[in-house]
């Protein structure tokens, strides 16, 4: 069974206080496969975080459906990490736990993983963004989930805390053997993390690609692999021209 | 890594600094205010030249020193801190519910807004009087009478609160399936701590005025009701030891429990 299927007719937010009423999406189907991670692209504005919050369960108003199986738990790592201040760095990983008695060693061990188990006492007031970034990826791990949902987890960063981010959440991905479906403008990152890509179009969004990316697990380190298997997607006569993608130029 | 751990460094050490020089002037800056204080009531004193009328400050001790010695002042003050103590707690704790349920709910929003204007505006007096005639000349009046006063009160600060609550960190805890109570403690108080101190603090000083309004109307002990007797023999100083008495009391739980109870919750401030 997947471990997310979306299937949605259309999505719109009516008017409020002056504000005209929105079309936020089109027709999007697509489904996540359980272990699969599966990136969605689309220029800013067109639906992606809605769709995440539709997945997700926070808004519950769309035509068309979005299924995910009783069992197993979702986690989400939004955009904003969206820590409690006032909770240390492992009370926050705490608070989402079913036991919250849970051994101190697999907190640690999470930590560890995401090389914050110095900080693990530390308020979550005084983390870097960069830090605070890691808490809200191990937060998203320490539940087991069956899928995860990103949005746009590195933006804001610097290219070379980015990049050593992504590296971290592929490694956990392998780990934890979890589904994952993330929200990005960046197409290096969506083709170095994704088995599959979503391109979704201008307001309001609807499906216009789905594209497999088949690159071993070693090519998606390569920085010279992830830029060579770009230009081969950005020749595709859909996606070419039809996104404002935000592109990097290619590394050495 | 090495670039975060420094500038954590450099935060703790800066921390280290203010905090030892934030002690001093914490410790120095009331007392010097304090004496200030008596100094000027000493001058007015001096310039009235009627002991009657304006004792001064060491008349005024020597007072207190007595009645503590006969054991009258922490008779009467006993009995007016029950009740402040009753009033506040019924005062808290209702007013936060009302508040938090206000802040949250549109719909109860608009059926509490014109209550809650009517008994901001009712006098102290008139639910004094009203409680009295309509229960009795006893304790639950009394008590309830000032509750009644403080409750509308701290229902519009804690609404502010309840308002103004993070969307984007319940949303956070929706998604995780917190558990509903867990929310309420570690997401929700949390966010209300700064509203409830002011709650608090604004709530002490308004009770105990209105319990010593009660105590002179309808009750035979306590600081309002030997007020009432100082009054009746223009015993000024007699009125100014016990006032001073319980502006003492309620410094000393200001600096005992709220403000600490403040720094312990709000530690997690750079």
């Amino acid at each position: 069974m997947a471990a997310l299927t979306v299937d949605i007719r259309g999505k719109r937010f009516p008017a409020v206080a002056g504000a005209p009423a929105k079309e936020a999406l089109g027709r999007v189907a697509f489904n996540v496969a359980e272990g699969e991670t599966v990136a969605l692209i689309g220029p800013s504005g067109c639906g992606k975080t809605t769709l995440l919050n539709l997945a997700a369960g926070l808004d519950g108003q769309a035509e068309g459906t979005v299924c995910r199986p009783a069992a197993g738990r979702l986690a989400y790592v939004f955009q904003e990490p969206r820590l409690l201040p006032w909770r240390t760095v492992e009370d926050n990983l705490r608070l989402v736990l079913a036991d919250p008695s849970d051994p101190q060693e697999r907190i640690g061990g999470l930590l560890a993983e995401v090389g914050l188990l110095q900080a693990r006492h530390v308020f979550a007031s005084r983390l870097s963004l960069g830090m605070a970034r890691r808490v809200a990826l191990a937060r998203g791990f320490i539940v087991e989930p069956g899928l995860v949902l990103l949005d746009e987890p590195f933006a804001s960063l610097d290219a070379p805390t980015a990049r050593r981010l992504r590296l971290l959440l592929l490694r956990l991905l392998a780990l934890h053997r979890t589904a994952a479906l993330f929200v990005t403008h960046d197409l290096d990152e969506a083709i170095m993390l994704a088995h599959r890509l979503v391109f979704l179009s201008a307001t309001p969004g609807r499906l216009v690609r789905e594209l497999r990316i088949d690159l071993e697990p070693a090519e998606r380190h390569d920085p010279a692999a992830v830029a060579r298997k770009r230009l081969e997607v950005m020749g595709l006569p859909e996606v070419a021209g039809l996104l404002e993608l935000d592109v990097e130029e290619p590394g050495p | 890594m090495v670039a975060e751990r420094a500038l954590e460094e450099a935060a703790g050490q800066r921390q280290a600094a203010t905090g030892s020089r934030g002690l001093r002037l914490r410790l120095w800056a009331p007392v010097a205010s304090l004496l200030a204080l008596f100094a000027l009531w000493q001058l007015t004193a001096v310039i009235a030249a009627d002991p009657r009328l304006m004792p001064p400050p060491g008349a005024v001790l020597a007072r207190l020193a007595q009645e503590a010695a006969n054991g009258e002042l922490a008779h009467h003050l006993a009995a007016t801190l029950a009740r402040v103590a009753a009033s506040f707690v019924i005062a808290m704790a209702i007013g936060t519910g009302l508040g938090i349920v206000m802040g949250r709910s549109l719909l109860a929003d608009l059926l509490g807004q014109p209550w809650l204007v009517f008994f901001l505006n009712l006098p102290a007096l008139v639910t004094i009087v009203l409680a009295y005639i309509w229960i009795g000349l006893v304790e639950s009046a009394a008590i309830l009478a000032v509750a009644m006063n403080k409750i509308p009160n701290v229902m519009v600060t804690v609404r502010e609160g309840a308002r103004a609550i993070d969307r984007s960190l319940t949303e956070m805890a929706e998604v995780f399936a917190v558990p509903r109570g867990r929310v309420l403690r570690h997401v929700v108080l949390p966010q209300l701590y700064p509203y409830l101190a002011a709650a608090a603090r604004s709530g002490l000083a308004l009770i105990w005025k209105i319990v010593l309004v009660v105590e002179l109307l309808g009750r035979s002990e306590g600081v309002g009701f030997q007020i009432s007797v100082f009054f009746q023999l223009f015993d000024v100083t007699g009125i100014l030891a016990y006032a001073l008495a319980f502006i003492a009391i309620v410094q000393l739980i200001e600096w005992g429990v709220l403000q600490p109870v403040e720094r312990r919750l709000g530690q997690w401030r750079r």
